[in-house]
């Protein structure tokens, strides 16, 4: 028998779960329209590969997994994918997200499942892909890929496995349901785990509020080889969070900022289990899951087997919602769920309760008070932080301080907030603090990209001067490379014999020329003298110029062909 | 006179001794540019759009340890002038309104029917976040942009317009709650009434 150990805090609130568990799970309607959002999960949203018109068949991947962390995407049920764009989805902004649309055709025609018959016999690489292509989720809350979890590598070394039975959170009885009456698949998932994973001990941790559960579960491990142990540990809210059931088991605190991994546990949800048994088994791919519908505003509330991307206003109709007496609907428990607006918004791997609300069982939050500093919520806090100290930091907008009194090892459980005597929304501040601070790391980040790019760019630029430079001082060397060949090759030419001949020729056109010149002179004058014009006296001195010119050049000519010769 | 020379020889020699390691220590250990500098630059948001009057945030970063006033940078805000007020230990003072006012984050985006290829958005562009080629149409890569609008003014056929950032579930922001500050304890629980009330 394990030893139980504790972990700080915890409440004790109305567990609620009775009201679901009346009946078996029930399989929930097809719907006409399934909604799949293509971010399902935590990590980078799935890349759809299908397009509008397609007909797809149940079971058929719809959008790959893009990137490390990511999960893939399949079809629930066979029909024709009518839309990919912006869709309602759930999430805590009310926000449109991206997501295919397709009209089921009612047919539910599988596409050709690819089971893998003994999971032994084949590669652990081939079995996680095989994992990973089936778009296996976490079916916790957070949705964290489970292939990444079991695919840890060398440098972790699982000496425990935990499977997460407890379903601490009010109203939820999802995962109850499931050991009840599928716990072959759980333990079946449980071996493909502890296959990939080598544990030297599996526990399985599960709430002392579900006798029934945990009957079933240890009637069916007797069959297996495994070492398995059923811890069952006293009901206390939040005992299902990952860090509390690992300190409740092993005592074993996760230090701030790690991942169970690095002291040697994983944890795996019950639901994730069975998940992994279809996928890899029957191969199914993770197409649907167990949603507890539940809140005095239903006429059947039990638990239902639904298809992903089933809108709850379908789920809300099977259960014979009273829309006068629902005052608020809320996805996920009432500690930690959401409430939501438009019941248009279809469920996803993480959905696990619907809870439609009459006003008598979820009134209104009372106003705020000031804080009296009791210190209640200090002593109720699971995760042993100062809650007090961090909502005055995230009042007063001090985020580094409250980073530092460590914010984020906050699961957002709401206990404090439960306990507060002044109804202050302590949950709320805290994740108003998380997503300034996780925005101003954003900014940050883009900042440093930012002047990244923008040194490579003076970089880049300042080099193009350069080189500019350098192109402009090359070319000039090279024309004044040029300009001196020239003036050589003139010079040589100037020395040459044969220039003298040039020289002789040019001293000859010059007599000729001015000869030439003296007789159109020597007409003009006798025209003159004949016709007895003006300016006669002008032209003779014009001739007698010409005539100076021409013997000289004669002269000129007949002296450089008499020293040539 | 021995006393006085012994003491003198001593300090004479701890000086020396004292200042080889100095010496060593400003060679060994010598800091490369001005931290402070960098410190600054850290902190101011990168989108080099010069509004502050000077070339770039690295300039502004340069003239701020030189003295200038730290609210010149109307996209980092009022957050950043606290940050610089905290790492230069001085009074928070508000935004400089001559240098412009804190807007929503913005992206640029290119009307690309309308743009006629003169690529002088590209070359204003401080972080080389504009595609394209002579005559061939531009666009911006979204997740470079930093929105610094230099892009806006260089465009001959104003085919750019500054657009503020979508708000998706994945930038989304949880809202501050809000709390009454006029409750006192004894209205605890009419909210509730006034609530049942009105239905």
């Amino acid at each position: 028998m394990t030893r139980i150990y504790s972990f700080h805090g915890g409440i004790h609130p109305p567990d609620n779960k009775r009201q679901s568990l009346g009946a078996p799970i029930k399989q929930a309607p097809l719907p006409s329209r399934l909604i799949l959002p293509l971010q399902q999960h935590i990590g980078k949203s799935a890349t759809p590969i299908v397009e509008v018109g397609d007909r797809v068949l149940k079971g058929q991947k719809i959008a790959d997994a893009t990137g490390f962390i990511s999960a893939a995407l399949h079809a629930p049920s066979s029909g024709t994918v009518t839309y990919i764009g912006l869709q309602p989805a759930p999430h805590a902004s009310g926000l449109e997200s991206p997501c295919i649309v397709i009209e089921a055709d009612g047919l539910d025609e599988w596409i050709s499942k690819k089971a893998i018959a003994d999971f032994r016999s084949i590669q652990k690489k081939a079995l996680l892909d095989h994992i990973r292509e089936s778009g296996v989720a976490g079916l916790g809350g957070a949705g964290f890929p489970t292939d990444i979890k079991l695919n840890l590598g060398k440098d972790h070394i699982i000496n425990t496995l935990i499977i997460n039975a407890a379903e601490c959170e009010p109203y939820i009885t999802a995962d109850d349901a499931l050991m009840r009456e599928r716990p072959d698949e759980i333990l079946k998932g449980v071996e493909i785990i502890a296959h990939l994973l080598e544990p030297s001990k599996i526990l399985i941790g599960i709430e002392d509020n579900k006798p029934n559960a945990i009957k079933a579960l240890r009637d069916y491990i007797r069959e297996y080889q495994l070492p398995i142990e059923v811890v069952v540990v006293p009901t206390l809210y939040p005992s299902g969070g990952e860090k509390q059931l690992i300190q409740l088991l092993t005592s074993i605190e996760v230090p701030s900022g790690s991942i169970p991994a690095d002291v040697g546990i994983v944890c795996q949800n019950v639901g994730t289990a069975a998940a992994i048994y279809r996928a890899v088994e029957l191969g199914e791919p993770m197409i649907s899951r167990i949603v507890t519908l539940t809140g005095f505003a239903l006429g059947h509330r039990q638990n239902y087997d639904v298809l992903m991307g089933t809108p709850f206003s379908v789920l809300l109709e099977a259960a014979e919602v009273d829309r006068d007496k629902m005052f608020r609907l809320v996805m996920g428990g009432p500690m930690m769920g959401i409430s939501i607006e438009d019941d248009r918004i279809p469920v996803i791997k993480t959905t696990n309760c619907i809870i439609a609300a009459t006003q008598e069982e979820m009134p209104p939050a009372p106003p705020a008070q000031p804080c009296i500093r009791c210190g209640m919520c200090e002593q109720v806090c699971p995760a042993s932080l100062l809650p007090q100290q961090l909502y005055w930091f995230a009042k007063g907008r001090e985020f580094d301080k409250a980073r530092h009194h460590n914010l984020f090892d906050c699961i957002e459980c709401g206990a404090c907030a439960y306990v507060c005597p002044s109804n202050i929304p302590l949950v709320q501040h805290y994740r108003f603090a998380k997503s300034e601070i996780r925005n101003e790391e954003a900014e940050q980040q883009k900042s440093i990209q930012a002047r990244e790019r923008f040194e490579a760019r003076q970089a880049r630029l300042a080099r193009e001067v350069a080189e500019k430079e350098q192109r402009r001082k090359e070319r000039a060397e090279a024309a004044a490379k040029e300009q001196a060949r020239k003036k050589l090759e003139q010079d040589q030419t100037t020395h040459a014999t044969p220039n003298a001949e040039a020289e002789l020729k040019k001293l000859k056109t010059a007599a000729s020329v001015a000869r030439t010149k003296l007789k159109k002179a020597r007409e003009a004058l006798k025209n003159a003298e004949d016709k007895d014009l003006d300016g006669i006296e002008k032209l003779q001195a014009t001739v007698a110029q010409l005539e100076e010119k021409a013997g000289e050049a004669e002269r000129a000519w007949q002296d450089a062909s008499g020293a040539k010769q | 006179m021995t006393i006085i020379l012994t003491a003198i020889l001593i300090l004479l020699s701890l000086a020396l001794v004292f200042g080889v390691i100095l010496g060593f220590a400003a060679v060994r250990f010598k800091v490369e540019g001005d931290p402070i500098v960098d410190q600054i630059d850290q902190l101011l948001p990168q989108t080099q759009c010069g509004q502050c009057g000077y070339p770039g945030c690295k300039p502004y970063a340069e003239a701020i340890s030189n003295g200038d006033a730290i609210n010149k940078c109307p996209p980092g805000g009022q957050s950043t002038i606290e940050a610089l007020a905290t790492l230069l230990d001085r009074e928070v003072v508000p935004l400089d309104a001559e240098h412009g006012e804190e807007k929503p984050k913005t992206v640029a985006y290119i009307r690309e029917d309308e743009c006629i290829g003169c690529t002088k958005c590209i070359q204003a562009c401080p972080v080389d976040a504009i595609l394209g080629a002579a005559k061939q149409m531009h666009t911006v890569i979204v997740s470079e942009c930093t929105g610094c609008d230099l892009c806006v003014e260089p465009c001959p056929v104003d085919c750019i317009d500054m657009i503020p950032v979508p708000v998706t579930p994945n930038n989304w922001k949880w809202p501050a709650p809000v709390s009454d500050p006029n409750l006192i304890l004894t209205d605890r629980g009419r909210g509730h009434l006034l609530q049942e009330g009105s239905k």
